[in-house]
C-alpha cells in the first residue's frame, strides 16, 4: 500500500500584518474571500457544496440521503461566505470564547483527532470531567440533529450547549459579547465577514452564523470507499470488499443502521452499551422526549472517518473498532444493567460473526477515512491568544491507495 | 359513534386518482440486455462474470452448486439461471454464508436461481431502482428470502420461498413496487410491506405461515410512512405455523394464525382476498401497541392506522384457535370464536363494505366504503423506468473539481498542488492533457508533491473535469 503524505500548506494565504501601536501590539487579519475545498464560489459570494453524489438521486422519498452506493446525500448546510465561513475558523479555535481562555472549541473537536479528542468523556474547563465524548464534526453540515441525545435541531443551537454549560466552556452570552468586543481585531473582522450589520457591536447570531459557517465546511466525501461507491472497484480489496459486504449483509445489518452514503440512518438507537467504570445508566434521549422508551437511545453515529475518532460509544466504552464490532455480536442486551428493562433496537441480535468476520468489518471500517479537506489551524489568533501545540502542528492527511 | 350500519362515506384514497398504464413491466427496463452474454458453468464462480460484466451485459448461470456471495454494484446487471431438465442452478451458502445476493445498482434482474443454506438474506437490494426479481426458488436462506430496500419502481413475482425465519418477501423502505403470483409458505410472515409506498400485493399464494401478509410501519427508520397499499385477489390460508422469527424482531409478536395484519400503515385497501382456515384472525388492523411489539418510540412516526378500505374479501373458517388476548375480546362479543376481521387501537377514515357478511369485533365506528373496486390501479410500478439523474458533463466536470481537486488545488493560491491559473496556462485548449496528466502523473517539480492519480474516475469524469479545469475564472 502507498502511502503519500501531503502537507497541506494552506488553503487561504491570510495576511497577517503585525504593525506597533503606541499601547500595544495589535494584528489586522484580513478573512480569506475564497471558499474552502469542496464549495464553490458563487457571484453573489456564498459558498455552495459540490461533489460526486450530487449525481445521484436521492433515495426514496424526499431527502433522506439513505440508500446505496449511488444514492444521493441528504442537503447540507452552505450559502455561508467565505468571510463568515473564516471568521468561524478564527472563532472555532480561539480560547477566548471560554470564560477563562483555556477551553475552545477545537479543544474537544481537536483536527488531528478527527475533530473529537480521544478521550472516552471529554474535559472541560477547569479539567471537569463531563459525561459524554465528543461527537466528530466531518460532515455535520448533512446532520439534522445534534448532540448524543439529539436535543439540539441546528447548529446554532447546538453551540449554545458547550458555551454556557458550566463544566464545559462557561461562559454566558454577556460575557462572550464583552471579551469579543473588546478585541478590535474581532471587531473589524465580523465588519468584513457581515458588511450589512447595523449595530457597531458583535451579536450572538453572528458568532453562532460564523462557528456554524465553518463546522458546515467540514466535508469528509473522499475515502477509498467513495472511490469504489462511484464505480472504481479497485479503490478497495478483496478484504475490504468481503467487509463491505458483511456490513450490508443481514447477519450483521451495520448498514440498516449506518447507512450509506452518509453511514448514518440519523435515527435514535437503544444498543444497550453499560457505562464505563460502572457509572449510573444515561439515560440519553429519554430526557429530550420526556419518553422512557427512549431510555438509553443515542443518535446513530456516521462512521465517516472512523478509524480516527476512537474511543468508541457516547462515553468512549470501547477502545477499538474491533471492540466495538465485538459488542454487537455478543447477544442482545448482554451489557444492560440488570434493573433496566430497555428497548434494545430490532437489529441487535445475536449474529455470531466469526473472528475473520470481524476483523474484515474493521477492515472496511478503515476505508472510510478521508482527511484530504482538512483546513488550516490558525497561527495566529485574533485574541492573541497562544494555541497551544499550535506550533509544532502540521496537519497531515493521507490519501491512501490500496 | 357511528354504527356498524352508518351510511356515512368515508373518504375516497387520494391514490384512486393515480394514471396507470396497462403495460403491466413497461416500465420496468431490467433484463433489457444491450451487452455481452457471459455463461458461467459448474466449476467457475458467478462474481468472476459480474466483475468482468459491463452495464447491460446478462449473465447466465447454468445448473451446478455454488457456494459463494454475489455482490452487484453496476447498473443493469441481469443474472438469469438457466434449468436444464428440471435441473437449477444453485447458490448454497452451507450455512457459513450471509447473503446469496446483494446488489446496490439499478436495473438488476434475477430470475430463476435456487437459493438455500444463507444465514442473512437470499436477495438483498440495498438501493438500486427498476428490479426485477422473479422465478426464484428460495429455500431456508436466513432472515430475509427477497428483500429489496431503497428501490424505487420494482417486481416481485412468482417466487417460491419457505423457511425464512422473518420475512420471505419484505419490500423495505420502497415505492412503486409490484409483488404478484408469489407462493410463500413455512415462513414467519409471508409477505411484509413495510414503510414503503404504492405497493400492489396480487395473485399470491401465502399459506402455513404465522403470519400471511404484512402492511407495517416500523418506527425508528428514516422512512417515516407506509401507505397507498393494495392487496388483493390473495389465497390466504391456514397461516398458522409456530413462530420462530428471532427475539427482538416485529415479527416474533405476530401471534400464530394471523392472515393479513396491517399495523400502523395507512391508506390500505384489502379487496377479493380468499382468507381462510386463519386460527388467530383472518384480518387485524392495529396501531403500533399491538401484541407486545416494544420498539423505542418515534416521535416523527404516527402510530395508527388510518383509511384502510376494506372491501369485500372471501373470509370463512378463521379464529378457530384465537391467542387469549383476542378470546377476551371476542367474548365480550359472545363469540369463542376469534374473528374475521379485528381492529384495535387508534385511526380514523377507515370504512368497511358488507361487513354483516363477517364475524368482526372492533370496525363499528368503520364507514361504509364509497368506492367498491381498484380495478383501475393496474401496476403500481411507473410507466418508465426511474432514470439517473440527467447531469450535464459540465456539472459533472464542476461536481467533480470542487469534489475532489480543490482539497489540493485553489485558482490562484497555491495548496498543495499548483494554482489552476498555472494549470491553465500550462494546457491552453488542451483539456487532454489534464486527463493523461491526472491518469498518470510523472513527478515534473521538485517544489510540488507527486499527485497520486486519478484514475479511479471513469474517463469521462476525468474529460470533464479537465475541461472543466480550463474555464475557471476564480
Amino acid at each position: 500500500m502507498m502511502r503519500i503524505l501531503i502537507f497541506v500548506l494552506g488553503l487561504c494565504m491570510v495576511l497577517v500584518y503585525q504593525f506597533s501601536s503606541r499601547d500595544k501590539k495589535q494584528h489586522a487579519f484580513t478573512l480569506c474571500a475564497t471558499c474552502p475545498p469542496g464549495f464553490e464560489l458563487t457571484n453573489d459570494n456564498r459558498c455552495v457544496l459540490r461533489n460526486l453524489y450530487q449525481q445521484y438521486e436521492s433515495g426514496t422519498g424526499d431527502d433522506t440521503g439513505v440508500g446505496g452506493l449511488k444514492t444521493a446525500l441528504t442537503s447540507a448546510r452552505d450559502g455561508f461566505t467565505p468571510q463568515q465561513i473564516d471568521l468561524g475558523r478564527y472563532l472555532f479555535f480561539d480560547p477566548v470564547l471560554s470564560k477563562d481562555g483555556s477551553v475552545s472549541c477545537a479543544t474537544c473537536h481537536n483536527p488531528e483527532k478527527g475533530f473529537s479528542d480521544g478521550l472516552k468523556t471529554s474535559v472541560g474547563i477547569g479539567q471537569k470531567k463531563l459525561k459524554r465524548g465528543a461527537p466528530s464534526l466531518w460532515n455535520v453540515a448533512f446532520l439534522k440533529k445534534f448532540f448524543w441525545d439529539a436535543r439540539a435541531t441546528s447548529l446554532e443551537q447546538q453551540m449554545e450547549g458547550p458555551l454556557y454549560a458550566e463544566n464545559e466552556m462557561g461562559t454566558t452570552r454577556e460575557l462572550l459579547l464583552q471579551l469579543l468586543n473588546q478585541i478590535p481585531a474581532y471587531q473589524n473582522l465580523f465588519d468584513q465577514a457581515f458588511p450589512a450589520r447595523e449595530s457597531g457591536s458583535i451579536e450572538l447570531a453572528e458568532i453562532y452564523t460564523a462557528i456554524a459557517a465553518f463546522e458546515s465546511s467540514l466535508i469528509s466525501l473522499n475515502s477509498r470507499y467513495d472511490q469504489y461507491a462511484h464505480g472504481y472497484h479497485k479503490a478497495l480489496n478483496h478484504y475490504e470488499i468481503e467487509g463491505l459486504n458483511i456490513f450490508r449483509s443481514f447477519v450483521a445489518r451495520c448498514a440498516e443502521c449506518h447507512t450509506p452514503p452518509l453511514f448514518t440512518n440519523q435515527q435514535l438507537a437503544v444498543i444497550g452499551v453499560s457505562e464505563p467504570d460502572g457509572g449510573p445508566l444515561d439515560p440519553g434521549a429519554e430526557k429530550t422526549y420526556h419518553d422512557e422508551t427512549l431510555r438509553a437511545a443515542f443518535k446513530v453515529p456516521s462512521l465517516r472517518n472512523v478509524a480516527r475518532t476512537a474511543p468508541y460509544t457516547h462515553a468512549g466504552r470501547f477502545d477499538t473498532m474491533r471492540e466495538m464490532v465485538e459488542f454487537y455480536t455478543k447477544g442482545r442486551g448482554h451489557e444492560v444493567p440488570l434493573d433496566e428493562r430497555l428497548r434494545i433496537h430490532w437489529h441487535i441480535g445475536k449474529p455470531q460473526l466469526s473472528q475473520y468476520e470481524m476483523d474484515r468489518l474493521v477492515d472496511f471500517l478503515k476505508t472510510l477515512t478521508d482527511e484530504s479537506f482538512m483546513p488550516r489551524i490558525p497561527e495566529k489568533l485574533p485574541s492573541g491568544i497562544e494555541i497551544p501545540q499550535v506550533a509544532s502542528v502540521q496537519i497531515s492527511s493521507r490519501i491512501q491507495k490500496p | 359513534m357511528l354504527g356498524r350500519s352508518s351510511r356515512v362515506p368515508a373518504p375516497v384514497p387520494t391514490y384512486f386518482d393515480q394514471s396507470v398504464t396497462s403495460e403491466d413491466s413497461i416500465g420496468i427496463g431490467a433484463g433489457t440486455i444491450t451487452g455481452r452474454i457471459i455463461a458461467v458453468r459448474k466449476g467457475q464462480s458467478i462474481q468472476d462474470a459480474v466483475g468482468k460484466a459491463n452495464s447491460g451485459d446478462l449473465i447466465r448461470i447454468y445448473p451446478g452448486v455454488y457456494n459463494e456471495t454475489v455482490y452487484i454494484d453496476k447498473d443493469n446487471i441481469s443474472i438469469q439461471g438457466v434449468i436444464e431438465n428440471g435441473e437449477w442452478p444453485t447458490l448454497d451458502g452451507q450455512k457459513t454464508m450471509n447473503d446469496a445476493i446483494l446488489y446496490s445498482g439499478s436495473g438488476t434482474l434475477v430470475e430463476n436461481m435456487k437459493i438455500t443454506n444463507y444465514k442473512g438474506n437470499g436477495i438483498m437490494g440495498q438501493a438500486g431502482n427498476n428490479y426485477v426479481i422473479r422465478n426464484n426458488w428460495i429455500i431456508d436462506a436466513g432472515v430475509y428470502g427477497i428483500f429489496p430496500q431503497f428501490g424505487k419502481n420494482g417486481l416481485v413475482e412468482r417466487n417460491i420461498l419457505t423457511g425464512i425465519a422473518d420475512a420471505a418477501i419484505y419490500i423495505g423502505m420502497c415505492d412503486n413496487v409490484d409483488v404478484r403470483f408469489n407462493e410463500v409458505y413455512g415462513n414467519v410472515a409471508g409477505i411484509e410491506i413495510e414503510n414503503s409506498r404504492h405497493a400492489l400485493v396480487e395473485y399470491n399464494y401465502t399459506h402455513d405461515n404465522t403470519g400471511g401478509i404484512l402492511a407495517f410501519l416500523t418506527q425508528g427508520l428514516p422512512i417515516k410512512t407506509c401507505y397507498d397499499v393494495i392487496i388483493r385477489n390473495n389465497y390466504v390460508y391456514n397461516n398458522n405455523h409456530d413462530n420462530f422469527g428471532a427475539e427482538g424482531s416485529a415479527v416474533s409478536h405476530i401471534p400464530k394464525g394471523t392472515g393479513i395484519l396491517i399495523m400502523a400503515a395507512d391508506d390500505v385497501t384489502l379487496e377479493n382476498n380468499i382468507v381462510s382456515g386463519n386460527d388467530n384472525a383472518g384480518i387485524t388492523i392495529t396501531d403500533y401497541a399491538f401484541a407486545g411489539v416494544d420498539n423505542a418510540n418515534d416521535p416523527e412516526s404516527e402510530p395508527n392506522s388510518d383509511r384502510i378500505v376494506l372491501l369485500d374479501n372471501f373470509m370463512e373458517n378463521n379464529g378457530n384457535n384465537p391467542v387469549d388476548d383476542v378470546k377476551a375480546l371476542m367474548i365480550t362479543k359472545l363469540s369463542r370464536q376469534g374473528p374475521d376481521i379485528i381492529a384495535v387501537g387508534g385511526g380514523v377514515g377507515s370504512c368497511i363494505a358488507n361487513p354483516g357478511r363477517y364475524r368482526t369485533f372492533g370496525v363499528d365506528n368503520f364507514a361504509s366504503c364509497q368506492v367498491r373496486e381498484t380495478r383501475r390501479i393496474i401496476s403500481y410500478m411507473l410507466e418508465r423506468p426511474v432514470a439517473p439523474r440527467a447531469i450535464a458533463l459540465s456539472e459533472k466536470g464542476k461536481m467533480t473539481y470542487f469534489g475532489v481537486c480543490s482539497g489540493c488545488h485553489a485558482y490562484s493560491t497555491r495548496l498543495v498542488g499548483p494554482p489552476v491559473v498555472t494549470i491553465q496556462a500550462l494546457y491552453k485548449n488542451n483539456p487532454r492533457g489534464i486527463v493523461d496528466y491526472i491518469t498518470r502523473p510523472i513527478h515534473k517539480r521538485d517544489d510540488y508533491p507527486e499527485m497520486p492519480p486519478q484514475d479511479y474516475l471513469t474517463d469521462d469524469t476525468r474529460q470533464a473535469v479537465g475541461e472543466y479545469m480550463l474555464t475557471i475564472t476564480r
